[in-house]
């Protein structure tokens, strides 16, 4: 029964990987940016939940959707303000700069807050959980999960089904030619950074809602991210999300063999992962 | 008639190379008019430079009292400017049907040309809709790159090379479409290599080398000597 237990927890926990790296497969998906300051996006936006609801006392929740706008508008100026100037042909430029806005950040918050680790008071839905089966599953870690889910069908049903994913997938195709169709890539990449925030500040909601955070978190989830979106193949949201998975599953099983094996755990899936199939698991088709 | 499209002294650059020594071209509305020359010769670079990839550095493109060499690529379409890339330069992520509503992405308002009048004018098209833009034949794919660039209701369709490596029998199917584009009001330029094509379909021909036009006329006027002088650079006599 405690590899049923493990399994499901391993699976809620991969959800909260994806909801991590959703963000990241958006912006590399379609403007071929590994933004290496994207897991200090996310703690900034728990700051930024945690602020709104020390402010207003507002539970977490509903001050992550007033944090939405917000970081929605920081999308945009980080965009048109910082990234398009540094995309081109040469790879090194977008990943040095936002490895200095990394450590920008990091240290922003580290004058603003201090080191100290803060969390998300959500409350006693934190402690309840629902009876399944054999198991008992946390409310929490099941509304993460759902949202990570629902996260992830709601950037595949905007990639697919409206003319901004075409845009968004034209552009990510052929950026001259897109030119050629009225498309503005610069807007384009902004509004699609902008929406990664937005997906970023969900993350954040239920980063500081799970565990502590403090200003030096942001590293490692990039870290579970990155390799999330590796797995899942470059460019693929649902791979994004299988990735998600198969890191949480590995560190859940990990943990439940020894409990300092949990990191190590996730890790050796993602290489694991890659000898058999070095571009992910569903890699598009034209990369 | 009044001049739709007006290119004065128009010169471009690729970085320090100048590729376009002081062009002046005349496109009058409803007109159909063929740009030949051989490789080289600047056709692609001038279709760019109107279009906005290209850079311009000197001259002026002026569509409709409304100058254009000062704006971004996406604004010259949505002011009325489309253009058929050579290749094609279907988008890859996309199916024939997307590939073919992104060519309306900026345009506002209605216009002759919707997705079943396109249809209408390539009836295969229709059968592939769900298709790949990329998985489809040559000639198809050049139907679909024209559609796409029908989409915007342009009133000037540049076309680029519409029969660069396809058949005859395929040629002719694809410019069997223009009498209908005509017909819709649009103005259109063809660059070709195949001048018999071109001869063909246009009311104006121009011929062009290194940079420069050489040659110009109605294609009834302009003898088969002078346009073999002028497309391959042998003096005339």
């Amino acid at each position: 029964m405690i590899w049923l237990d493990t399994l499901i927890q391993g699976l809620m926990l991969g959800g909260l990987y994806a909801l991590f790296a959703a963000g990241l497969s958006l912006v590399f998906g379609i403007m071929r940016l590994v933004n290496l300051a994207h897991g200090d996006l996310i703690v900034l936006g728990a700051y930024l939940i945690l602020g709104i609801g020390t402010a207003t006392g507002l539970n977490p929740f509903l001050a992550a959707a007033l944090a939405l706008p917000p970081m929605f508008a920081l999308g945009w100026l980080l965009q048109t303000a910082l990234l398009n100037r540094v995309l081109g042909e040469d790879i090194l430029p977008p990943l040095l700069v936002t490895f200095g806005l990394s450590v920008v950040i990091q240290n922003a918050l580290l004058m603003g807050f201090s080191a100290d680790s803060r969390k998300l008071p959500v409350g006693p839905v934190e402690a309840q959980s629902l009876p399944l089966g054999p198991v008992n599953l946390g409310v929490m870690p099941l509304v993460t999960f759902v949202s990570a889910v629902a996260v992830i069908f709601g950037l595949n049903q905007l990639f697919y089904r409206t003319a901004l994913g075409r845009a968004f997938r034209a552009t990510s195709d052929d950026p001259v030619t897109a030119q050629l169709m009225g498309i503005r890539p610069d807007r384009v990449f902004a509004v699609a950074t902008s929406i990664a925030l937005v997906v970023a500040t969900i993350a954040a909601l239920y980063l500081g809602a799970r565990a502590n955070f403090d200003p030096a978190t942001g590293p490692a989830r990039l870290l579970y991210a990155f390799e999330a979106v590796i797995i899942g193949g470059l460019g693929s949201l649902w791979g994004t999300l299988a990735g998600g998975l198969v890191i949480g599953l590995a560190q859940a099983f990990g943990a439940a063999l020894n409990p300092e094996w949990q990191i190590l755990a996730g890790h050796l899936a993602f290489v694991a992962v890659l000898l058999v199939r070095p571009r992910g698991l569903f890699p598009r088709a034209n990369d | 008639m009044s001049a739709l499209l007006q290119l004065t002294a128009l010169t471009a650059h690729y970085g320090d190379f100048q590729a376009l020594f002081g062009v002046d071209l005349t496109l009058d509305a409803g007109q159909t008019l063929a740009i030949i020359g051989a490789n080289g010769a600047g056709k692609t670079t001038l279709m760019r430079a109107i279009t906005g990839i290209a850079r311009v550095t000197g001259g002026s493109v002026v569509l409709d009292g409304q100058r254009l060499d000062r704006m971004a690529a996406s604004d010259i379409l949505r002011a009325g400017v489309a253009m058929v890339p050579e290749g094609r330069r279907l988008f890859p992520s996309l199916t024939v049907e997307e590939n073919l509503r992104i060519g309306a992405y900026a345009r506002q308002g209605g216009g002759f040309w919707t997705l079943p009048r396109i249809y209408d004018l390539f009836p295969v098209l229709r059968d592939r809709r769900n298709h790949p833009g990329t998985a489809l034949s040559g000639g198809q794919q050049q139907m679909v790159a024209i559609g796409r660039a029908l989409m915007s209701n342009p009133r000037v369709l540049l076309c680029d090379e519409l029969s660069l490596g396809l058949a005859p029998v395929v040629i002719r199917e694809i410019y069997a479409a223009f009498p209908a584009i005509r017909a819709s009001g649009t103005a259109i330029v063809v660059v070709e290599q195949d001048i018999g094509q071109a001869l063909k379909v246009a009311d104006q021909v121009h011929c062009m080398m290194e940079g420069r036009i050489t040659l110009s006329g109605a294609p009834a006027s302009l003898g088969r000597a002078a346009i073999h002088d002028a497309y391959f650079g042998v003096r005339q006599a």
